[in-house]
């Protein structure tokens, strides 16, 4: 077996050279399944302080590990690409953020909450994205689709787990309108709460 | 920059998806212009409800139905008045809420729950739920995100091995050769008499059609319908021309068609 030093590097190369994340099971196939998984985590784990500092960094995902850019030097990237990267509407963002935090839903589900009809083009736009897809039917007249995220929207959004997405936040009962800092509105607390 | 520090306090009310939103206290005043702008920002007429609950700083489990009412229907109003749009969504939502408020004027029996059996209670839940996923957007909407925010990394693979390069193949004019010679045998016919063949005839015939044509298909050069003996004697007359350096045979790389052409400096 290679000694750690070559074995990190092994993984170097091969994450490098992947497009898509590896898991672990497919890293294990680099040393012919001899190194196990606490190892690999470990060395793993070494290979990512050894990158820290850098522009690119190696990152923990739902199917495995990725190297990717930071996303402090994105604007940067950016300045050479021709095409804009795609940004969601709040519609299309309202949507993902039920079926993630709520799923299995149906669309009917979805519009309850967001008490809108759902466009076609929005879900479209999250199955097409790979995002979301169909997991099963609820057994109800019509027996609508029933929609879950994918890993792919948990890759790419940074994530391992839907653990790991941003917790929900309990609603104050009265609230300033936008979440503004405090100093930006410092008016808010002396407005008299009507009600 | 943007922020409302220079604006009087009584004008600042509240900021409206970070802009400040200013509007004489109490009354619903909205500006002419912004007003398209601002019912466009809503997502629908939960999301209106709330803007308005919260504008006013209204406790969201007690609310005062009836100016809020108002006020909806005011802003419902001016959107059909500005010939906007209006969603069947925003109709329904008036509807119900003008019979939450009824139902609230209604005498309540005594000893009711004051929560359950509140006409409001399902609106109310139904706001939160709502406000939650808003908010549940916003964060995931800040999440960093894959071709947005991120990039995957991947080096480039150099994976073609070393291309050996094209070579003069005998071999595959040997295989264009016994393709004529295959076809020429499909086609061949009974012939009694014998053509008087001379290669050095045909050297003239390909390097006189090589002129015409600058460059030919090395199977062109070949008509396998007079049989196998003109075949043979074309052949044999390419090659000539070749060995003489008249003409020149190339082939770009492993199975590409072979082109025939006249030799530099061949000027008849």
């Amino acid at each position: 077996m290679a000694n750690p030093t070559e074995a990190k590097r092994i993984l170097e190369a091969a994450l490098l050279a992947s497009p898509e994340p590896l898991s672990l099971a497919d890293l294990k196939r680099l040393f012919d399944d001899q190194v196990g998984g606490e190892t690999l985590t470990h060395l793993l784990a070494e290979l990512r302080e050894d990158w820290a500092g850098r522009a690119v960094e190696l990152v923990s995902l739902a199917s495995g590990w990725r190297f990717q850019t930071r996303p402090e030097f994105q604007p940067f990237v950016e300045k050479l690409q021709p095409e804009k990267p795609p940004k969601y509407s709040r519609a299309v963002m309202e949507t993902l953020a039920i079926i993630a935090y709520r799923q299995p839903v149906t669309r009917g589900d979805i519009e309850d909450v967001r008490g809108v009809v759902v466009s076609t083009q929005i879900m479209q736009a999250l199955e097409n994205r790979g995002w979301i897809d169909i997991v099963g039917h609820r057994e109800t007249p019509g027996r609508p689709g029933l929609y879950a995220t994918t890993r792919t929207f948990l890759d790419d959004l940074g994530l391992r787990s839907l653990q790991e997405l941003p917790p929900l936040e309990e609603i104050a009962r009265t609230l300033q309108l936008e979440p503004a800092p405090a100093s930006i509105v410092p008016e808010a607390a002396n407005e008299p709460a009507a009600g | 920059m943007s922020e409302p520090a220079q604006l009087p306090l009584a004008a600042r009310v509240a900021r409206l998806y970070g802009q400040p939103f200013i509007e004489i206290p109490q009354d619903l005043y909205i500006p002419p212009d912004a007003l398209e702008v601002i019912l466009e920002a809503f997502e629908g007429p939960l999301d209106l409800l709330l803007y308005l609950i919260r504008r006013e700083n209204l406790d969201i489990l007690d609310i005062p139905m009836a100016p809020l009412t108002r006020q909806y229907l005011e802003y419902v109003e001016a959107m059909r008045a500005t010939n906007l749009e209006l969603a069947a969504e925003y109709l329904v939502m008036a509807a119900m809420l003008i019979e939450i408020k009824s139902r609230l004027l209604l005498p309540r029996p005594p000893a009711a729950e004051p929560l359950e059996d509140d006409p409001r209670a399902e609106l109310v839940r139904r706001l939160l739920e709502y406000e939650r996923m808003k908010q549940a957007a916003q964060r995931l909407d800040l999440l960093p995100q894959l071709g947005r925010d991120v990039l995957a990394v991947s080096v480039w693979v150099e994976r073609t091995v070393l291309e050996r390069l094209p070579e003069v193949n005998p071999q595959d004019l040997a295989e264009a050769w016994r393709t004529l010679l295959h076809r020429a045998r499909m086609s061949a016919h009974h012939r009694v008499s014998r053509e008087e063949l001379s290669v050095r005839e045909h050297m003239s015939g390909v390097l006189r059609r090589l002129r015409e044509r600058r460059v030919l298909e090395f199977g062109e050069l070949f008509d396998p319908a007079r049989g196998v003996a003109m075949l043979v004697v074309t052949l044999l007359a390419v090659l000539e021309l070749a060995r003489e350096t008249l003409i020149e045979i190339t082939q770009s790389e492993n199975f590409a068609p072979i082109y025939v052409k006249l030799a530099h400096g061949e000027s008849h």
